[in-house]
């Protein structure tokens, strides 16, 4: 089954750039013999080139040359040119681009109602060519960040148009959320008003952090820096690390951010491509995580961060990671699971680890958390056997969990500072199509959003009824 | 008579594999501990059950694999073939591209229908490649969306285009904490559905599987193949032949037929239990010596006090004094009431056990005579390397206790109403839901009531 990745804006062009590089080098590391396999059908094409690059997919046999099934979508040139001069410029070609060049003007509304209105047949009629080269197209991703103008506001065009063009397709969202120090004034609106269509629309979203990047990203380098006597790092283990990829790039300063989310997707969809003992697709994952459609926003982390290359006791090594996994410092947004209350959990492992280690550290972690009453027991578990590179053994964790408030309740806040003040607000009602309403009807939507979670808090630690069951005549 | 086996899903396929593997190699060993025409006739008789003969002389397996998504049909193709011992016939398997998402409506209701055809289609190639069809075996696990939904699915088509035919699913039960957070709703929706058209419910419990790999087989770090391998081992105790009391001589030639005459008599308990004894790793086997009247008293009492393993029986544990009521609330507690039970010996001075105390009336609801409460098959030919061994088939209240929870966990679920969506969405309502807890808790009081 295929998944499809948009990549929208600078933020999600960047992410996307860096995720189809760490792809290239984890199929290279499994697929030794240059044989076009299932797992690599999933992301990529195999095209032949001798016709020019309109050749016919070639289904079997060796590699000829690599297509990402993508669309890479930007109103600015500059991030797409790059992609398209650097290393990877033979693994997209043009009819995979939507570019312009004015760019979105850190503007939600020019992404979303301006371009999106202008793009949409051009999208829609490239949407179409790839999904026909797509046997079975299980899934979209968006890659997109939220406080800008075109990742947040065509991205979340994208979003809706999906849903219409091809309504049974899993829409799955990864978004960066921006700081509170964000240089972009008006990201508090964007974010807002991004925010209701992915109430709306999403199947599922991953919400993403900077800080929380930054964090882990310094975490690394202290480590690397510390000189712990007779311990090495592997170089090409660390989560954030491009070394080892298809060529050698030049290091931007986002790219060692961008690594650990383009990371979080390659282990999403890692026991889709790659065999296992207890199997996770990622229909599964919208299956298991979302109790209620609009309850969609799953808190991830991934450990471990790096390797070490000195021998350590294995099965110590292995709880200290799932142990990691719930700790604070590696969630990719600024929350803590642990205090919080879980609606639903899931553990995706790679590697060799078995049913016997989930279940040991399952049993150890959970008097610690605090699960749902109607939900105690509830965990998603899978096993993939193939480590990613550099590693004999790595964890995703996605939990719904309520820790997710306070990001959405600083993030209204931050809205309300500028919209009680109306400050800037002219430049988004100046666009066609866009009326003071969308933005009372966001903030709108993210406050109900929060109640639904603050209803369920209000749950935790409370008395357990189970409710009485059917009785039966005897 | 053969038996046609239908593997469903990734837990059914991986087990399926295993079981075939077991099969083999058993029939393939030289130690049987009997005659060797003993061992001839031991092994035809498991041929024609399980396999068909080719050109090639490879013996190919009697089975559809079904699966939604191809990766691990793909897998289990070619792990048998590689063993050079047996293989699968590569054109009996039916997989599609999207798999069923955990979700047991998307499995009964849309992937069932829409490949129905596609499916029975090669069940019934494999029907009639059978001189004599004995039945079918379905490996399924019901926690899933494929295995579950998709089996329920097919186990009624089974039904509806072999009536005489006997079914027997063999159901996985998931690990208590969670391996789907929705399988308790998947679990309730396949077994009030199996009910239906089942002939009976052999069930194993990955609890319970995982406890044998660790205390009994001291496997350090446990896999699904570790726990499938014991699976593979307890079924083949069961289905390879074995003489029933009315055969005489020659190996029973109807061992579907035989067990459900055996242990269901009444359409309304069809759950079995399944327990074997000894269980250790092959290393230790020829430092052991067993009796067989060790055996059979800790089996016995295995039985009474539904202990999972040979370790750990509660010895506490007695049946109620003969002449005292036969009603639920006088009996003591934790005795683990039978309706019917099927034990099978295999292996050496068979012929000399004393099962008298399995036909003790005080473990027995009252409704058969005792004498046909409990049945016995057995041969001389040894089991994969144990030189005495024993399987119980229990239809008692075993998995009384494992019902209830797990019927208790999806209705807290169901209550408030989590997930529910998803189930919509693919056509199975709420309503459908009250029907199958209504079906499954009248199970649960028909068990505790014995």
């Amino acid at each position: 089954a295929l998944s499809l990745p948009f990549a929208v804006g600078q933020c999600g062009n960047q992410v996307g750039c860096r995720f189809w590089d760490l792809a290239l080098r984890e199929h290279a590391a499994v697929n030794k013999k240059g044989i076009y396999d299932e797992a690599l059908s999933s992301f990529f094409r195999n095209i032949d080139t001798r016709s020019g690059g309109n050749g016919p997919d070639i289904y079997k046999g060796k590699i000829c040359s690599l297509k990402a099934r993508a669309l890479l979508i930007d109103m600015e040139e500059g991030v797409v040119n790059e992609i398209l001069q650097g290393p990877l410029r033979d693994v997209f070609d043009s009819k995979q681009l939507i570019t312009d060049v004015s760019g979105s003007g850190n503007n939600w509304a020019v992404g979303h109602k301006l371009y999106g209105y202008q793009y949409r047949e051009n999208i829609v009629e490239k949407l179409r060519k790839t999904a026909e080269h797509c046997d079975c197209l299980q899934c979209f991703f968006i890659i997109h960040s939220m406080g800008g103008g075109t990742g947040s506001g065509l991205g979340t065009f994208v979003l809706n148009l999906l849903e219409e063009e091809f309504p049974e397709v899993y829409r799955f969202v990864t978004s960066v959320y921006p700081s509170g120090e964000d240089d972009v004034i008006t990201s508090p609106y964007n974010s807002v008003l991004a925010m209701k269509e992915l109430n709306e629309h999403a199947d599922c979203v991953l919400p993403i952090e900077n800080e929380s990047l930054f964090d882990i990203v310094n975490k690394i380098h202290q480590m690397i820096n510390s000189g712990k006597l007779g311990s090495t790092v592997k170089q090409n283990s660390l989560v954030t690390s491009s070394a080892g990829s298809a060529k050698t790039l030049q290091e931007k300063p986002f790219d060692t951010m961008n690594n650990i989310v383009a990371n979080l997707l390659l282990n999403l969809t890692s026991s889709a491509r790659f065999e296992g003992s207890l199997n996770m697709d990622l229909n599964e994952i919208s299956m298991n995580l979302v109790p209620f459609p609009r309850l969609h926003y799953l808190v991830s982390s991934l450990t471990p961060l790096y390797t070490l290359a000195d021998v350590n006791v294995p099965s110590r090594r292995l709880d200290q990671m799932f142990s990691d996994a719930f700790s604070r410092d590696h969630q990719l947004i600024q929350a803590d699971p642990k205090h919080s209350l879980y609606l639903a959990c899931a553990l995706l492992v790679r590697g060799n680890v078995q049913v016997s280690d989930l279940r040991r550290n399952i049993e150890r972690l959970k008097p610690s958390l605090h699960f749902v009453s109607w939900n105690q027991e509830g965990w998603k578990t899978g096993l993939c056997s193939v480590p990613p590179v550099g590693h004999s053994h790595s964890l995703l964790a996605l939990a719904n969990n309520t820790c997710v408030k306070p990001t959405f309740i600083e993030l209204k806040d931050r809205f309300m500072k500028l919209y009680k003040k109306k400050a800037h607000l002219h430049h988004y009602l100046q666009v066609d199509g866009m009326e003071q309403s969308c933005f009372s009807e966001a903030v709108s939507s993210l406050s109900d959003l929060i109640e639904e979670y603050n209803e369920l808090d209000a749950t935790k630690g409370g008395p357990r009824i189970d409710p009485s069951r059917l009785k039966i005549a005897v | 008579m053969s038996i046609v086996t239908v593997q469903l899903g990734q837990c059914g396929n991986q087990i399926g594999h295993e079981v075939f593997n077991a099969l083999c190699s058993d029939i393939r060993g030289t130690h049987g501990f009997c005659s060797q025409k003993e061992n001839e006739s031991y092994r035809d008789s498991c041929r024609e059950r399980f396999f068909c003969e080719q050109e090639s002389g490879v013996p190919v397996a009697r089975a559809v694999l079904v699966d939604m998504e191809p990766k691990v049909i793909s897998q289990t193709l070619s792990m048998a073939a590689s063993s050079g011992h047996w293989k699968y016939n590569h054109q009996s398997h039916f997989c599609q591209k999207q798999g069923s998402g955990n979700n047991w409506a998307n499995g009964y209701s849309v992937h069932g229908p829409r490949h129905k055809e596609a499916i029975m289609t090669l069940v019934q190639k494999e029907a009639e490649k059978c001189d004599r069809l004995g039945g079918f075996f379905t490996i399924m696990s019901m926690a899933g969306g494929t295995g579950s939904g998709v089996g329920a699915f097919v186990t009624q088509c089974l039904r509806d285009a072999f009536p005489t035919s006997f079914i027997l699913n063999h159901v996985i039960w998931p690990y208590g904490t969670g391996e789907v957070i929705v399988q308790n709703y998947n679990s309730v929706l396949t077994l009030s559905h199996l009910y239906r058209s089942s002939d009976a419910l052999l069930v194993h419990e990955n609890d319970v599987l995982h406890k044998i790999c660790a205390q009994l087989m001291n496997i350090k770090q446990i896999s699904f193949r570790d726990v499938n391998q014991v699976i593979a081992h307890q079924l083949g105790s069961v289905f390879q032949p074995t003489h029933t009391a009315a055969g005489g001589s020659d190996y029973s030639r109807n061992p579907l037929g035989d067990l459900m005459e055996s242990l269901v008599p009444h359409p309304e308990f069809k759950v079995l239990g399944l327990r074997n004894i000894p269980q250790m790793p092959e290393s230790s086997l020829p430092y052991s010596t067993f009796s067989w009247p060790g055996l059979i008293k800790h089996l016995r009492q295995m039985l009474i006090a539904n202990a999972t393993m040979e370790e750990g029986i509660d010895w506490q544990v007695r049946p109620p004094p003969p002449g005292s009521s036969s009603h639920s609330t006088t009996k003591p507690l934790h005795f683990n009431t039978s309706i019917a039970n099927l034990v099978i010996l295999r292996g050496k001075d068979v012929h000399s056990v004393d099962l008298g105390s399995f036909q003790d009336p005080s473990l027995y609801t009252p409704w058969l005579n005792p004498q046909d409460a409990f049945n016995a098959w057995q041969t001389p030919r040894a089991f994969n390397k144990y030189e005495k061994s024993a399987a119980l088939v229990s239809n008692s209240q075993f998995l009384l206790k494992p019902l209830d929870n797990i019927v208790g966990k999806a209705w807290n679920m169901f209550a408030s109403k989590a997930y529910i969506h998803q189930y919509t969405k693919f056509g199975i309502q709420e309503e459908d839901f009250l029907d199958c807890f209504t079906t499954l808790e009248q199970v649960i009081s028909s068990y505790t009531h014995l």
